[in-house]
């Protein structure tokens, strides 16, 4: 336990130790965007007709919503206006066309990702976790694919499942997040480059985590990705992803679309440790981080979890959400967010229940430090005929000093009067007099803080799987450092 | 063990300790009483370290070191121990989770092994016996949801585990019932070693009755105004305090012991 501390002391006192840039010969277009560089990045991918046909007709809306000033501008977050034709859409390391094994990919690459602490080499792997490495746009490496295979698992990238399933992908793409969901989920299905994409079949139980791990390295360059994952019938995964970029004084877009389809009596529970560059303790540089995700919980009996450590990005805009369409089905938000120096979060969830019983739980942890602003917006939606619906919200947020902000909004909407809904919300704040008594103890400041915001924090980290809630939890001490006094 | 000469402390420019001299040995009980407002508490918190006082003038040396130059958590580590007279509360993190970490902390600087859990646990239930401590108030999170008693008890249990050289106890009987004081007495006086001095802080002289100090001191006006032997706590009780600060000046020098 107490070097669990003497970790944490240490992490605390450390700065942001992803921030390094790899030297990597990329191959990438130029700035801006228009109809050509996206075919030019479908045809890189190559990739079937109907992609191309897809990215179009968003490309078409995103430029009409464009026109329309329709970037969201109801979060609680400030920025300057972005110059989308300032970005780089596609960027890869120029690297063999598709590596058919790990000996194939380049090395520099595999050292980037051992310094992240994701070794690639499945020998080396934490013992059940597949792995899918994103390197700014493209994956380079997927670990585990043949033990998986046997199974009837496919974990690729998803530029591979465009080649090798079309089928799958043309059926469930844009199915929970349509193109014209809203203006970033529009820019992302014109521009994405790659992702996961994960099925898991009938019946199957997937034997391991799978994981994507995330990371952004060419500069001025958006990262677009887009993951889906098909649970079938009577199927179970987990899946995680990490992300971390380099330290750059610009701010940098990260736009990603993630959609979840669980059909009968399926399990997708998905975890996130969100640690994109937050830019300087002037709140300098740092990821835009404007995500959609969604989770269909399509069949009978389905459910839906999300997980969310959010300590990264300089902004986090972000909504994992669940449309609970068959009868009984469950849907889960799990979400830590911590803001520190100049962080700004506007993050929650949205649970539609639409049919029968279905059940949703929304525990939300807020910590806010330094200048940071936080905010917690969610919405519970109980349609006409969502029958014996039941919700349970708990929207708690810790303050560190008096520089920053806390800010929740639920909204409620319930049409069906047999539902049943709850919400609960706190704030607190650390007090000096607490850490004193800590201290007078003989725990350092810096103890204290870790103690109490993990104490805050475990109805979240009991949900994420064990070795993800040991990094969550090193995580939050190195995002909390110069916060103490 | 600990020698304090003419310490002033202010807060906020109102000077609360004008001159505090005291020695202390291992061994001994001391109970500094007086009117509220005198310093008692003031002087309980400068002695461990407390944010927002401003020592003007003089020197506390604890075991031959410049105790005032200490950070709150090394004095804790060297062996002092506050028991507050309003323990804190702190949610989500467990009473047993809170003592192993100090606990643990304080043997690490002693160059001592840490105590794995089903150490701990083994040691704490032995402590918990001497308090009457409830065994479901260790999986709670600190002093959250206790009652005043339960709080004070718990002040005296971590100071059992944690076996300071130096224990100061703020005001540590107000809020009890007679119960209450019995058990927390039976505890203070088990602590009682050759190796550990006491300073008890109080009002009253109730808790005195039970846990008998060897000397006596009267702070008043930011002054130790008479310091005697554990009769002077009954001659206080009789006469309470007017007496003394009206005496309080020409009290000034050779009072202590």
């Amino acid at each position: 336990m107490s070097t669990e501390i003497d970790t944490l002391e240490q992490l605390v006192n450390r700065d942001y130790q992803w921030g390094f840039v790899t030297d990597i010969e990329a191959d990438s277009v130029a700035p801006g965007l228009n109809e050509d560089v996206i075919r030019l990045i479908s045809a890189k991918k190559d990739e079937p007709e109907f992609m191309l046909e897809w990215r179009l007709k968003a490309y078409r809306h995103w430029v009409s919503l464009e026109k329309a000033q329709a970037e969201p501008k109801w979060a609680n977050v400030h920025y300057p206006p972005i110059d989308y034709q300032s970005i780089v859409y596609y960027s890869a390391p120029k690297t063999k066309e598709n590596p058919k094994s790990l000996d194939e990919v380049d090395p520099e690459l595999l050292r980037t990702y051992e310094k992240l602490g994701i070794p690639l080499q499945e020998r080396a792997i934490l013992s059940g976790v597949a792995v899918d490495a994103v390197f700014d746009s493209v994956s380079v490496a997927t670990t585990f694919r043949e033990k998986l295979g046997d199974l009837g698992i496919i974990f690729c990238s998803f530029s591979e499942a465009v080649r090798e399933h079309p089928e799958l992908v043309q059926k469930y793409l844009g199915s929970v997040v349509p193109y014209t969901d809203n203006f970033f989920a529009s820019l992302n299905a014109a521009v994405f480059t790659d992702g996961s994409f994960v099925y898991v079949p009938k019946g199957v139980r997937c034997p391991m985590e799978l994981s994507t791990y995330f990371r952004i390295n060419a500069r001025n360059t958006g990262q677009f990705e887009r993951t889906l994952i098909i649970a079938d019938d009577d199927s179970h995964v987990s899946y995680l992803e990490g992300c971390t970029a380099p330290m750059r004084d610009e701010n940098q877009l990260h736009a990603a679309v993630v959609e979840l389809i669980a059909h009968d009596n399926a399990t997708i529970k998905y975890s996130t440790v969100q640690n994109w560059y937050p830019g300087d303790k002037e709140g300098k540089g740092g990821i835009y981080n404007f995500v959609t995700k969604r989770g269909k919980c399509l069949g009978n009996n389905s459910k839906i979890s999300w997980t969310q450590v959010e300590t990264g990005s300089a902004i986090t805009w972000k909504y994992p959400s669940c449309i609970l369409q068959g009868d009984n089905s469950i849907g889960e938000f799990y979400s830590v967010a911590l803001t520190n120096n100049y962080q700004q979060a506007d993050t929650g969830t949205k649970m539609i229940h639409l049919g029968k019983n279905t059940r949703s739980t929304i525990i939300s942890k807020g910590i806010s430090a330094g200048h940071g602003q936080n905010t917690y917006r969610g919405m519970v939606k109980i349609t006409k005929n969502a029958a014996g619906a039941r919700n349970y919200s708990q929207c708690d947020s810790l303050l560190l000093g008096d520089k920053c902000g806390a800010h929740t909004f639920p909204y409620l909407e319930v049409k069906n009067s047999t539902a049943q809904v709850e919400h609960e919300a706190t704030t607190s704040k650390i007090g000096e007099d607490q850490i004193f008594y800590f201290r007078q103890r003989g725990l350092s400041s810096e103890d204290a803080i870790s103690m109490i915001v993990n104490g805050f924090c475990k109805q979240v980290f009991r949900e994420l799987p064990m070795e993800f809630a040991v990094e969550a939890q090193k995580l939050l001490g190195v995002s909390l450092e110069g916060s103490v006094g | 063990m600990l020698e304090i000469k003419n310490l002033h402390a202010s807060v906020e420019n109102n000077e609360i300790l004008r001159g505090i001299d005291l020695t202390i040995n291992a061994g001994e009980v001391h109970a500094i009483m007086g009117p509220n407002g005198s310093g008692k508490s003031t002087l309980a918190h400068v002695l461990a370290g407390r944010e927002g006082y401003q020592i003007t003038q003089g020197e506390a040396i604890y075991e031959g070191k410049d105790l005032l130059a200490m950070l709150p958590e090394e004095r804790a580590r060297e062996g002092v121990f506050l028991a507050f007279q309003y323990p804190v509360e702190i949610a989500g993190v467990s009473n047993m989770y809170f003592l192993r970490a100090a606990l643990n902390a304080i043997r690490k600087h002693r160059g001592l092994d840490e105590l794995d859990a089903m150490d701990f646990l083994k040691m704490v239930r032995e402590k918990m016996k001497l308090l009457d401590m409830d065994e479901t108030l260790m999986n709670r999170p600190v002093n959250e949801g206790f009652s005043g008693g339960e709080k004070k008890r718990n002040e005296i249990f971590q100071m059992a585990v944690l076996e300071p050289k130096l224990a100061i106890l703020d005001e540590t009987d107000s809020g009890l019932d007679i119960d209450a004081l019995r058990t927390v007495s039976e505890g203070i006086n088990r602590l009682r070693g050759p190796e550990r001095a006491i300073v008890l802080v109080t009002h009253y002289q109730r808790l005195l009755n039970y846990v008998v100090p060897d000397f006596v001191h009267v702070l008043s006006e930011g002054r130790i105004v008479k310091s005697g032997g554990k009769e002077l706590a009954l001659e206080l009780e009789e006469k309470g305090y007017a007496w003394l600060e009206e005496s309080a000046e020409p009290m000034k020098s050779g009072v202590n012991p």
